[in-house]
């Protein structure tokens, strides 16, 4: 059932679904992205100008908090299969 | 105050706690009314094992050290968890889909299922926890230490320290062994494990939350004075080196995925799929607030405290200093249920493993292994389970003890995390990549375990502990590249980050060429694919089709392994739920599905599917069974194949034969007419010779001419007679290759006209021919072939129904053959005697002009001795003879001239 040529329009949920999917891939680059941002700030002095960690703590909460919202919005979206052949497709686009 | 003596209390009845809460997990969980023990929420604090003592005690301390480097830790996790639609949602699918028990499991499972594999990730997995089980302990010593010590600094005295290691260890022990292995029955999900880690994950988050509460709010007077002490800390500044802040967050990841605890909850332990989706956001929130308060303790704790308190105990310290026992409480049961939590996962985790790759197959083996004997394996898997707890929780202390115990305890854990770390590129190149290859995975794993041991774990344990100072100073064997902080001379890196590098960089390096240049066995591409494509194969393991079970072999198997009381209350139960009596079901999928549930628990899910599957047939089977069923089918296609041409030879055969019998009873038939015919032939000569020889006798007033017209009606009769019998004795010797030939030389021509002369048919027949073609000079028994002629030229002029009967004579050469067609216009032979008419005595129907039925039968004898043929030529005009004479002598006259 799930062999076949590949479809090329599918239903607007469909996908809208397989979106979410590739959002919930590019999540984890963007935090990555995001979280390693800070040691642009650190200059490498040590004097009074330099970075500080209160500063730092509070980019990296609010990112890691804005992060887990995504995720939280992203996984609902993702809600469980319904339709498989869907999936099996994304899945050959991950390689 | 509080006392040693309570605090022994409190950690009891904690554990009182957690055990009355494993019970009902597990009492609910059999009863199948438990749908909440499967909701992803607890699912997700389960997954916060993560959350060990290092960060109960150690983050605090990492922190007070290096400032916001500790968050490495728990972040390289939070992108994991977020990015679960790459990995996680793989490895979970993998792991339900082929029932796997463990990392080792998995690994072994994806290569091959090789057993050797499964040993060393056992093995290497047992060595890296070692200091991890260490930090735990260390954890729990400096905590008691610390609540019982009159100045809440904990004590530096060693000696104390490591009997209090001890009696923690043990105790640690124990706990584990009653709490983990109580029940081996269920499978390897342990409900109430993972309901009483729940617990603790709520218990360890509050403790932990409580302490920072009071810490921003009572101690430092809200979140801006918070702040500002921060800024005016020791770590207040943001120096925190690239390469540690990637290298950690990165190994934390790493970590996550590979530790064998971690795979434990996540994997084995997942009841549900989607529970990863909860826990893709709860989990980092989790995390997020385990981290929240841990720089506002480390500042608070480094301004309040002493310069010579452990900031890896300012969690505990600061409510003890300021008098709030029952936070202090709260915060120490906080760090021991992280400290319990872990080594109960890991414990178990490891001991599984232990139990089901290295323990059980060599048990089986040595008690002959699949002979059928009334043992019980579980009471077997039960001790190697507890044995291995036992040990591990041994090699902790041996750990601790050896290494001094004065480390930080994130220093610590690192190391394990860059061990565990090793499994990552087998792991994950076992899930993405097809082409990797169990000697890629033996090779990787062993270069990066190599590494790692001489790189960081062996050096861990001290200066002049294990390897000797000159070591680290001139290298292995005084080879400078071989420093074990400046492998291949990259000096100056930081320890941990060179260990990072070199193994991984080596482990993967090694684990991709040896794919690359190994040849995988076929289970190892078959696993390769269903590991690698997992989401095209299979949405759940699949159910048993059972039916081809034998019920009694599964009997016999099961009190095996399950004991005999256990198994025959298992079958009768599941005999009386099927309306049967005694002790043997029906194998009913169900059925099946329960007993591989049950006999799991004890041996392990891989192997307890194996088994069944065993016994089952077909519903399962090897990669090695489908080769032979494979070369048994090659070897049957062969047969049938042979077979195939043996029916068709036999069908030629007999049609042949058919054919024959056919042509038998056509002759036989010839055979009747033609004795009749012959008789006929035979007495109507001879009655005429009688009559009129008996006339001759008997009457005297005969005239002369009278006389002399019988006695020429007699001498033509006699003629007649005579040719018919020289027909057959020519016949009969043309047959018994009694003929001699005469070998003469003449043209075609001259041989036609001869036969047209000799057969007597002019003015009854008009003969067409083309002399010219029929300049041919022969060499063979000229008589003979004339004969031949003879033959069919008068049986033209005799049986030629047309009212201008006509026959053309056709001569030409072909391959080296002269081919002379004689064609007349008649009706030509039917096609039911086209066989037959070369026979002896064979007649066209009842002809008018009766011949004896020889003269073609004598003419094929003849063209057989001279090496030609004769046949009929069906589909001409006419009645169509071919001769074919061989030319071997024969000379074109044409081509003479």
């Amino acid at each position: 059932m799930r062999r076949g040529p590949p479809t090329i329009f599918v239903q607007e949920r469909t996908y809208k679904r397989r979106r979410m999917a590739d959002a919930a891939r590019m999540l984890p680059i963007l935090g990555v992205i995001l979280f390693m941002i800070p040691l642009l700030w650190s200059d490498g002095e040590t004097g009074p100008d330099s970075t500080r960690t209160a500063a730092v703590m509070i980019y990296l909460f609010v990112v890691w908090a804005a992060l887990t919202g995504v995720a939280a919005v992203l996984s609902r979206r993702l809600g469980p299969e319904e339709d498989t052949p869907e999936d099996s497709a994304t899945e050959e686009d991950a390689g | 105050m509080a006392t040693l003596n309570v605090l022994v209390l409190v950690c009891l009845s904690y554990v009182a706690l957690l055990f009355i809460v494993a019970f009902m997990a597990d009492r609910a969980a059999k009863q199948g009314r438990a749908r909440w023990l499967r909701s992803p929420v607890i699912y997700t604090l389960s997954l916060s094992i993560y959350c060990t003592a290092w960060t109960f005690y150690g983050a605090v301390g990492f922190a007070a050290r290096s400032g916001l480097e500790f968050v490495t830790i728990y972040l390289g996790p939070s992108l994991v968890m977020i990015g679960w639609w790459w990995t996680l949602r793989k490895m979970v699918r993998v792991g339900r889909s082929q029932r796997i028990t463990s990392i080792a499991d998995l690994i072994s499972s994806r290569f091959g299922k090789s057993n050797s594999l499964a040993v060393f990730v056992t093995v290497i997995a047992v060595i890296v926890l070692a200091p991890y089980i260490a930090l735990q302990l260390q954890s729990v010593t400096l905590s008691f230490d610390t609540v019982a010590s009159p100045d809440f600094i904990a004590t530096k005295d060693a000696s104390g320290q490591q009997a209090t290691a001890l009696w923690v260890a043990a105790g640690l022990a124990v706990f584990t062994i009653l709490f983990g292995t109580r029940n081996v029955d269920a499978n390897e999900r342990h409900h109430g494990v993972v309901m009483a880690i729940a617990i603790e994950a709520v218990v360890k988050l509050i403790a932990l939350l409580a302490v920072g509460v009071f810490v921003v709010w009572g101690l430092s007077g809200g979140v801006g004075a918070t702040l500002d002490r921060i800024d005016a800390s020791p770590i207040a500044t943001w120096e925190v080196p690239g390469s540690r802040w990637v290298g950690l967050t990165l190994l934390s990841a790493a970590a996550f995925i590979c530790l064998p605890r971690m795979f434990q909850v996540m994997v084995v332990e997942s009841e549900h799929e989607d529970h990863l989706r909860m826990a893709s956001w709860a989990f980092p929130a989790y995390l997020m607030a385990m981290s929240l308060f841990v720089v506002p303790i480390a500042v608070v704790g480094l301004d309040m405290l002493p310069a010579d308190a452990n900031p890896d105990l300012f969690v505990l310290t600061l409510p003890l200093m300021e008098g709030r026992e029952g936070l202090a409480i709260l915060s120490f049961l906080g760090g021991f249920s992280s400290a319990t939590s872990m080594v109960i996962v890991a414990a178990i985790a490891l001991s599984t493993m232990v139990s089901n790759h290295i323990v059980m197959p060599i048990w089986l083996r040595s008690t002959g292994g699949s002979a059928i004997i009334s043992g019980d394996v579980r009471s077997v898997a039960m001790l190697a389970r507890r044995l291995a707890i036992a040990v591990i929780l041994f090699l902790g202390y041996l750990y601790l003890r050896l290494s001094g115990g004065g480390s930080a305890l994130a220093a610590i854990g690192l190391i394990s995390f860059v061990g565990a770390a090793q499994f990552l590129p087998a792991l994950m190149g076992g899930l993405f990549w097809r082409g990797a290859t169990r000697s890629g995975a033996m090779a990787g794993l062993g270069l990066g375990f190599v590494v790692w041991l001489y790189c960081l774990f062996l050096p861990s344990f001290g200066p002049s502990g294990i390897l000797p100072q000159t070591v680290f100073e001139n290298g292995l064997f005084g080879m400078s590249w071989l420093r074990p902080y400046a492998l291949f001379g990259t000096e100056g890196m930081d320890p941990v980050m060179h260990a990072v590098l070199w193994s991984i960089l080596l482990n993967a390096g090694s684990f991709i060429l040896v794919s690359i240049l190994s040849l995988p066995q076929p289970i190892e591409r078959l696993q390769g694919a269903q590991f690698v494509n997992v989401f095209d194969h299979s949405s759940t393991p699949g159910g048993w089709s059972g039916g081809l079970a034998q019920s009694e072999d599964l009997m016999i198997m099961a009190q095996r392994i399950m004991g005999a009381r256990d198994a025959q209350t298992l079958f009768a139960e599941e005999a009386q739920r099927q309306g049967l009596g005694g002790y043997l079901p029906e194998p009913s999928p169900d059925f099946l599905n329960r007993l591989e549930r049950e006999l799991s628990g004890s041996i392990g899910a891989a192997a307890a599917h194996a088994m069944i599957s065993q016994i089952v047939g077909g519903a399962t089977v090897s990669v090695q069974d489908l080769m032979a069923v494979a070369d048994e089918t090659a070897q049957i296609m062969e047969y049938s194949s042979r077979l195939e041409a043996k029916t068709d030879e036999q069908a030629r055969t007999a049609r042949q034969l058919r054919e024959a019998n056919e042509k038998l009873t056509q002759i036989s038939v010839q055979k009747d007419a033609f004795l009749s015919q012959i008789s006929h032939e035979l007495r109507t000569p001879m009655t005429s010779i009688r009559s009129f020889s008996e006339i001759l006798r008997d009457t005297d007033s005969l005239s002369g001419e009278e006389r002399n017209k019988y006695a020429s009606i007699i001498q033509e009769e006699a003629t007649r007679l005579t040719r018919l019998l020289d027909d057959l004795l020519d016949l009969s010797v043309l047959e018994n290759s009694q003929v001699v030939l005469n070998q003469q030389s003449g043209t075609l021509f001259d041989l036609l006209e001869r036969a047209i002369a000799a057969a007597d048919v002019t003015g009854k027949l008009r003969i067409h021919r083309k002399p010219e073609r029929e300049k041919v000079m022969l060499n063979t028994d000229l008589d003979r072939l004339t004969q031949v002629f003879i033959n069919l030229i008068s049986n033209a002029g005799k049986y030629c129904e047309s009212d201008t009967p006509e026959l053309r004579i056709k001569a030409e050469t072909r391959d080296g053959d002269l081919v002379v067609d004689f064609i007349d216009n008649g009706e030509g032979i039917p096609r039911n005697h086209q066989a037959v008419i070369f026979e002896k005595f064979a007649r066209v129907g009842e002809t008018k002009a009766g011949g004896a039925g020889l003269g073609l039968a004598i003419c094929r004898e003849v063209m057989g001795r001279l090496g030609g043929s004769i046949s009929y030529v069906p589909g001409q005009a006419g009645a169509a003879f071919r001769v074919r004479v061989p030319m071997e002598a024969g000379q074109h006259v044409q081509a003479a001239q």
